[in-house]
């Protein structure tokens, strides 16, 4: 299979990998996926007064399930909780070409990211 | 050393030069067709055929008589299985089997039992993905007429105990037919010793050219017969119909001689190399597993899984390196290797599994090249995967609730 070059680039590029501290102020956490089925993927977030302002992800998982976290934490940073719930994995798709077959590399990323900003919501209501 | 470097000989070999040498005089010069014979032209291809055969029987110390053309090991697969059952229908409609095969032997016979044409025992294989002989003992019943174990298998290179489970067969009075095709030229293959009635091989894998096969049919003691699966102009005995592909039948020929003169010297010099392969993967990468047998393996043959890294990420970050992967992601039906399945291994490994399949052709400069990317890859991928993370700091990955998707 011949990949696109922008997943080419993410992959030989990944953009803001690495991780928070769980428990850091503002920081929410997503992990989604099972290593049974080849991908998990870690994304997470750093928000100041309702702002991403920063973001990280670990992936595990083919070149397009690394390119589609690269590529949601790139998106994600400076845009509002309100803004990152409007990313969509379709969106994804079609930023990186992704075949039919690899489609579900970019819900796992759209799951990510619902899964961080759920985690941040939480988080800030127990506070 | 030039890029890409091509380490999936598993899947084909370049052609040796010395075999398309072979062949060119018989596509232009040498054009007839191996069944006239009336004419001259007839007369030449015949000759090349009947000495291509003499060279192919020589390596698997059988007779020229028994061997059989077809287009390649998937179709000696089809007619052996299906040729026999149809042949021996009277007598049975059993076949036994291992769940290692390679999918020409395990889609044949569940076809066949799909058609209602015969029921299938698959056994199931150890850690090192062997078949017991004992196993296919207890496995035979008063209706099975065929017996199908593979001599090495092509992703972990694990050689089965063919000679016992010959003898098991012989004993029975039951058919042995043996997928040789990652086997024959890389390790030395006795159709007598190993009490083989039927066997399939192919010309791509040992150097030859894509497109010819053969099946070993037995002649003597037992005589086998299969029935044909085409129907034609009756070549090769009535086994298999169609005009014989004679310049391939030459390449074929000569690349079995050359793998019977240089087989040994050979297989010492990939073994050398496969073992610095696997000792310099290890001595840098903790949690890299062996797949397969470690010494009962052929010599060509390395297959690793490198944990909470995934296959085609590994494949993707070593582009200029032509390997293969039991992953998922790499498989057109998008499950994980059924071979590594089988020997036990769990999924998530089967998933970061990578076959390198040495050739004639590699050379220690490019095993060192590999042995370099290897690391670095699985490194940068490690650095990145959420479950190596987890696991450095304590987690057992196994305990964590996952959401399956």
């Amino acid at each position: 299979m011949a990949y696109s070059d922008k997943v080419v680039d993410h992959f030989n590029n990944p953009r803001n990998m690495g991780s928070f501290k769980k428990d850091e102020e503002g920081v929410g956490t997503g992990m989604v996926g099972a290593p049974e089925c080849g991908d998990v993927m870690k994304l997470q977030i750093k928000v100041q007064n309702d702002m991403i302002v920063d973001a990280k992800f670990k992936t595990f998982g083919c070149g397009s399930a690394i390119a589609s976290s690269s590529l949601a934490t790139e998106w994600l940073k400076g845009k509002t909780i309100e803004e990152a719930q409007k990313i969509k994995n379709t969106d994804i798709v079609q930023e990186l070409n992704l075949p039919p077959v690899k489609i579900h590399c970019s819900v796992l990323a759209e799951d990510a990211i619902k899964a961080a900003l759920a985690d941040y919501q939480k988080k800030a209501d127990t506070k | 050393m030039k890029l890409p470097i091509f380490l999936d000989n598993h899947s084909t070999s370049p052609m040796d030069p010395r075999v398309l040498e072979a062949m060119l005089p018989y596509f232009v010069e040498k054009f007839g067709n191996a069944a006239s014979r009336n004419h001259a032209f007839g007369w030449a291809a015949e000759e090349a055929v009947e000495n291509a055969r003499k060279q192919i029987a020589k390596l698997i110390k059988a007779d020229s008589k028994e061997i059989v053309f077809t287009s390649g090991a998937t179709e000696s697969d089809n007619l052996a299985i299906k040729g026999v059952l149809e042949m021996y229908k009277e007598k049975g409609d059993h076949i036994i089997t291992s769940s290692t095969e390679h999918r020409a032997v395990i889609d044949t016979a569940k076809a066949l039992e799909a058609k209602g044409k015969a029921t299938a025992t698959y056994l199931p294989v150890d850690k090192y993905g062997m078949v017991n002989p004992e196993d296919v003992r207890k496995a035979i019943t008063d209706k099975t007429v065929l017996i199908s174990v593979m001599l090495a298998n092509n992703e972990i290179g694990t050689i089965n105990p063919v000679k016992e489970i010959g003898k098991i067969a012989k004993e029975k009075g039951i058919l042995f037919h043996c997928d040789a095709t990652q086997g024959v030229g890389k390790i030395p293959v006795d159709v007598q010793d190993m009490g083989i009635d039927l066997m399939s091989f192919s010309a791509h894998k040992i150097y030859g050219p894509k497109g010819v096969g053969a099946l070993y049919v037995r002649k003597k003691n037992p005589r086998v017969r299969i029935a044909a699966q085409m129907d034609g102009g009756g070549h090769e005995r009535g086994m298999r119909s169609g005009t014989l592909p004679v310049p391939l039948i030459v390449g074929f020929g000569k690349a079995c001689e050359l793998c019977d003169q240089e087989m040994a010297t050979e297989a010492v010099r990939l073994a050398a190399m496969r073992d610095r392969l696997q000792a310099g993967i290890m001595k840098e990468i903790d949690e890299a597993y062996l797949n397969g047998h470690a010494t009962q393996r052929l010599p060509h043959n390395l297959n690793i899984s490198f944990a909470y890294v995934e296959g085609e990420s590994l494949l993707m970050g070593m582009k200029d390196i032509a390997l293969s992967s039991g992953s998922a992601c790499t498989s057109a039906t998008l499950e994980p290797s059924y071979v590594l399945r089988a020997l036990g291994v769990g999924v998530e490994l089967a998933h970061s599994s990578i076959r390198f399949g040495l050739g004639r052709f590699n050379t220690d400069e490019e095993i060192d090249y590999t042995i370099k990317k290897v690391i670095e890859i699985v490194t940068k991928l490690r650095e990145m995967s959420p479950l190596y993370e987890m696991a450095k700091e304590g987690v057992d990955l196994k305990s964590v609730q996952w959401a399956a998707h």
